[in-house]
């Protein structure tokens, strides 16, 4: 197991020189360099090719590619040329929590919701429930997600004001100026201990949450639902109902366990694509995710943030399907990696 | 003997025939061949969601082609030169007042008629969902065609760049290419996402290449001297045709969103002309004021297209398996 999880991680080193090859040539390719941008409109010819110069950008591609990897070996991701001026992988990680934790309301709901959903409409198949399952499932995959959003922030935040409209917390009546790790639901409840500032930051997270949960959700629902219909004609499922065993535990044991296998990978997928960054939902919400950040650095031809915060997102979503790949083997003890 | 005949096809059950039997004892019954599509049409049209999908994307491909000789839209016209007003109107069957009559209300700013966004929009939207599937179906079945039918190192590295490729956020990639080179102008945009949509579809034209290979017709026409170019195309693709046909009308939805994203977020075509995605780009700033129908009324014109494609998608999933059976 060790092996196999050391070999994949030696896998990364691959794939991301590859992907940072791709990227600076894709960098190039774009017509203007960032020093359009950092001179400002009026600046001249001459003051262009000097920046140009100053900053590496006039050199071949695979030469400034291959000074990128040698910085980015030591850690060193570039720094933003625009706003505070931080180093990439300084603004990543003050970013990266406000994302983890979007996506850990946005799957908690999918999956909260999806399991239950799948299995009811599977063991119900062709009824009312199932039906509607289907269609709800097609409805939320056809929905775009910020035309939700914006319903759902006129609803619930615009009309009825039930919930926050934006924000991760009540800028008004709370602040989070202690440990800095921006990992919000945390240091409300652990280091704060302050019920109502955790509730604060609860209720901000929930429309977000549905909103960037509901494509996991679909996607979740249906292959709960054919997994768990496949297992249900499996023989061990017979043979435990033909011995007399206890429909609930025929159905926690027998087939919840096997059917969770694939339910699993979607899982791990999903999450995958959201801590990529949710830039609509993000957008709407105004929250300061990784999504916004790398929105930004695109109008505002951030070179470094772009081509380091998409490499250190590769990173992450690579990593994530290696957890997953991981968990198989705790699931499914017929798997083993050699 | 009996001059009359009903003709009855393969997809009739044993009860069916025999109720047929009992009702028209006088007929000769004659077995009716049918060919491949006709009997996916017959499973599709038995289908009835898909069928309202079907119908559904229709009458917006019609409104997208007959409704701008109607509904009359023109970016450079200002719609009330001689009113200052700053929030829009919302629809007239709501607030009662008339003139002018707005059946989906007035954008705020520049008090553009919704209804003439709408069915102006249709038309790009859509043509940049179908464009930039048929140029990512072009280049991801030559793709993956070419990956899975010759196999071995070829393949290994065809794929294995398609899977780096997979690593990265595309739609960001997207938004970057749309920022550098799209000049807003619709054929980049719809171009961008066609060079960028070929990833999942070359996997799966793979797949199945890599299957059909080992079939014994395709070793039939090795025999017979068949070139590798002729049996990929002649003897392989049509074979693929359903799953890819599946994963096209997925893709036209899956464009029509990302355009709307696209545009949402300002990177997609500009506005002077008009898509349902970049119609609904300042919309977010006066939804604060209750400004709803700006956000809604494009959006839910996305999501009626977006379900009838699906819809369809589904039942032609289920039409098109040929295990399938009725």
């Amino acid at each position: 197991m060790l092996k196999f999880i050391v070999r994949r991680l030696i896998m990364l080193a691959p794939i991301l020189l590859g992907l940072s090859l791709v990227m600076a040539f894709f960098l190039h390719l774009l017509p203007g360099t960032p020093c359009a941008n950092i001179l400002g409109e009026r600046a001249t010819a001459a003051q262009l090719q000097k920046c140009e110069h100053n900053l590496g950008y006039d050199r071949p591609p695979i030469v400034q590619w291959a000074d990128y990897v040698v910085n980015a070996v030591q850690l060193d991701f570039g720094t933003s040329f625009s706003g505070a001026r931080l180093p990439v992988l300084d603004a990543f990680l003050q970013r990266f929590p406000a994302t983890i934790e979007l996506t850990l309301a946005a799957m908690l709901f999918a999956v909260g919701v999806g399991i239950p959903l799948g299995i009811a409409a599977a063991k119900r198949r062709q009824s009312l429930l199932d039906g509607a399952a289907t269609v709800v499932s097609l409805i939320g995959i056809s929905i775009p997600i910020f035309f939700l959003g914006l319903i759902l922030v006129y609803v619930f935040g615009v009309w009825l004001h039930w919930l926050p409209a934006g924000g991760r917390f009540d800028l008004r009546e709370f602040d989070f100026k202690g440990a800095g790790t921006n990992f919000l639901l945390w240091e409300s409840l652990v280091i704060d201990r302050d019920p109502a500032k955790f509730l604060d930051v609860v209720g901000h997270l929930i429309l977000p949450g549905i909103t960037l949960g509901t494509i996991p959700l679909a996607f979740v629902m249906r292959i709960t639902r054919s997994a768990v219909i496949e297992v249900l004609n499996e023989d061990y499922v017979r043979t435990a109902r033909a011995k007399g065993l206890s429909a609930r535990r025929i159905d926690s044991r027998h087939v919840l366990r096997n059917a969770l296998l694939p339910v699993v990978t979607v899982i791990g997928l999903q999450s995958g694509l959201l801590l990529g960054g949710a830039v609509l939902t993000e957008t709407v919400y105004s929250w300061g995710g990784v999504g916004t950040w790398l929105f930004t650095a695109a109008v505002d031809k951030d070179y470094a943030v772009i081509q380091s915060g998409t490499l250190l997102l590769a990173s992450v979503f690579v990593l994530v399907n290696l957890a997953v790949d991981v968990s198989y083997a705790f699931l499914n003890p017929r798997i083993r990696y050699a | 003997m009996a001059e009359r005949t009903v003709a009855v096809t393969a997809d009739l059950t044993p009860a069916e025939l025999e109720q047929l039997l009992l009702e028209r004892p006088d007929y000769e019954v004659q077995l009716e061949s049918l060919n491949q599509w006709q009997l996916a049409w017959r499973r599709f049209r038995r289908h009835r969601l898909a069928l309202a999908g079907a119908a559904l994307f229709l009458a917006l491909v019609a409104i997208a082609i007959i409704g701008p000789f109607f509904v009359h839209y023109d970016y450079y016209e200002i719609p009330h030169p001689d009113e200052l007003v700053y929030a829009g109107r919302p629809p007239s069957w709501i607030s009662g007042d008339w003139d002018p009559p707005l059946l989906m209300g007035e954008t705020a700013r520049l008090q553009r008629d919704i209804l003439g966004l709408v069915v102006n929009g249709a038309r790009l939207s859509l043509v940049i969902g179908v464009g930039a599937t048929i140029i990512s179906v072009v280049i991801g079945a030559v793709w993956g065609g070419v990956a899975g039918y010759f196999g071995g190192w070829l393949d290994s590295v065809m794929m294995r760049i398609v899977d780096s490729l997979l690593t990265l956020p595309i739609l960001f990639l997207i938004l970057v290419a749309g920022k550098f080179l799209g000049r807003g102008d619709w054929p980049s945009v719809m171009l961008i996402f066609g060079l960028f949509g070929w990833l999942g579809l070359s996997r799966l034209v793979r797949s199945l290449f890599l299957s059909l290979r080992e079939e014994d017709f395709v070793d039939a026409a090795r025999a017979v001297g068949v070139s590798d170019g002729r049996i990929i195309l002649r003897h392989i693709l049509p074979n693929t045709l359903s799953p890819i046909i599946v994963a096209a009308t997925l893709s036209v939805a899956g464009v029509i969103i990302g355009e709307a994203f696209v545009s949402f977020l300002g990177f997609g075509v500009d506005i002077t002309q008009p898509t349902w995605g970049n119609v609904l780009t300042s919309s977010l700033d006066f939804l604060q004021q209750g400004n709803w129908w700006w956000a809604f009324f494009p959006g839910f014109a996305i999501v009626l297209t977006v379900l009838g494609i699906n819809f369809m998608g589904d039942g032609l999933r289920d039409a098109l398996d040929p295990r399938a059976r009725i």
